[in-house]
């Protein structure tokens, strides 16, 4: 299963970006095959408004099941959700670390949207 | 002549400078209160105002009609629409009423609808006529609403417009069509700063501009010297005083408190005349 994590890096290590919406990059991870993708969502982070709308739809694109990211606002929350993908709030401080919870069992899917939208 | 009162940063004194100037231009002139979001220049006059609600389109969908094809999602600048797999998703509060969407849907399952974007007003005491835009709580674009006050300008010899803060898209609404800007900044760090993203907003419109410095005893002098290394005019100083600010406070226009200022705002009514007449030729 494909999972995607907000990130400022690019690798395992990277730091977990707290926001979704404006994060800079997704790391898509395949917990079956180990395999990571970097996607970038750099457009959005200057988007004007409705960076989360944009952000959820090209998580969708990649065929994630999952997001994990520190918040999550209503817009992004309402598109994930239509599109069946589950969001995972969470503090951890690296992807590799929000995957072990993840994999664990640590982390509950969110029922709503943690935040106002622009949060920061 | 349309005379735009603008500043980059808040609070510096738009409405005290559009309310003393359409007070001394008298019955050749229409002050329009063009801040949507926060409209006070009718609190200065105050009696009862006509109102009538202003709508702006908006896009709903016929799901019926709907191909999921995604050309309302792609052409949308705003985010408002989302198309995923068979499913259209509207966030009308994103939504600037461009009416793209509609155009490109190939099948007419998107339609526009009115939907209630705020309130014109008008009111007139004395020598002094208002017309001003109070946008509907809950509603994030303003544009729509200022255009509509901007259409409701009439053979007025001068109309003076009261422009939102800032340099983003109401600002600029406000001050498009004018023939002259004049900025009203503090000389402050702040009011300084905030000045120059203003004048670099004018310059990309093309507009005529010139500085009104208010509290002008108070603070520091470089926004003298920026106006001056940049060849803007400094066409008024206001002073700091406090029965200024009083009679602010009690809702009363500057030039009661002040009658002897009454003589630098025709000055300064006749200066930006005549500087729109050197543009013009």
């Amino acid at each position: 299963m494909k999972i995607a994590v907000s990130t400022t890096g690019n690798s395992l290590d990277a730091e977990l970006d707290q926001r979704f919406g404006r994060a800079p990059r997704f790391l898509i991870v395949d917990t079956d095959s180990g395999n990571v993708d970097v996607v970038d969502n750099v457009q959005n982070l200057n988007a004007a408004q409705g960076a989360g709308i944009q952000s959820a739809m090209t998580i969708a694109g990649t065929g994630a099941q999952a997001v994990i990211t520190g918040h999550c606002g209503p817009k992004a929350f309402r598109v994930l959700s239509e599109a069946g993908i589950k969001i995972y709030n969470t503090e951890a401080k690296t992807v590799r670390e929000a995957i072990t919870l993840y994999s664990d069992g640590k982390l509950n899917a969110a029922d709503n949207a943690d935040v106002e939208g622009h949060w920061l | 002549m349309k005379i735009a009162v603008a500043s980059g940063k808040g609070g510096t004194g738009k409405t005290t400078v559009s309310l003393a100037l359409a007070s001394v231009a008298g019955t050749d002139a229409l002050l329009m209160d063009c801040d949507v979001e926060e409209p006070n220049c009718h609190l200065f006059i105050s009696t009862e105002q006509q109102r009538e609600k202003v709508y702006g389109l908006m896009p709903v969908i016929d799901k019926a009609l709907c191909t999921s094809c995604g050309k309302c999602g792609k052409i949308c600048q705003f985010n408002a629409i989302a198309v995923l797999g068979d499913n259209v998703l509207l966030f009308p509060e994103l939504c600037h009423g461009c009416g793209g969407c509609v155009r490109v849907c190939p099948t007419g399952a998107l339609k526009e609808v009115d939907k209630e974007i705020g309130e014109i007003g008008g009111c007139r005491k004395d020598d002094l006529s208002l017309i001003d835009g109070h946008l509907s709580i809950g509603q994030a674009m303003s544009p729509p609403l200022i255009r509509a006050v901007k259409n409701h300008g009439g053979k007025e010899k001068y109309i003076i417009v009261d422009c939102p803060p800032g340099t983003s898209c109401p600002m600029v609404t406000a001050v498009r069509d004018a023939d002259f800007v004049l900025l009203v900044t503090e000389p402050t760090p702040f009011g300084l700063h905030d000045l120059t993203l203003a004048v670099d907003t004018l310059r990309e419109l093309k507009l005529p501009m010139g500085v009104i410095i208010n509290r002008a005893d108070s603070g520091d002098d470089k926004v003298k010297a920026y106006c001056k290394a940049e060849g803007i005019p400094v066409m008024l100083e206001i002073p700091h005083r406090r029965d200024i600010a009083t009679a602010y406070s009690r809702g009363e226009i500057m030039l009661q408190a002040a009658p002897e200022l009454s003589l630098m705002f025709r000055k300064l009514l006749k200066d930006v005349e005549n500087r729109v007449s050197e543009v013009k030729k």
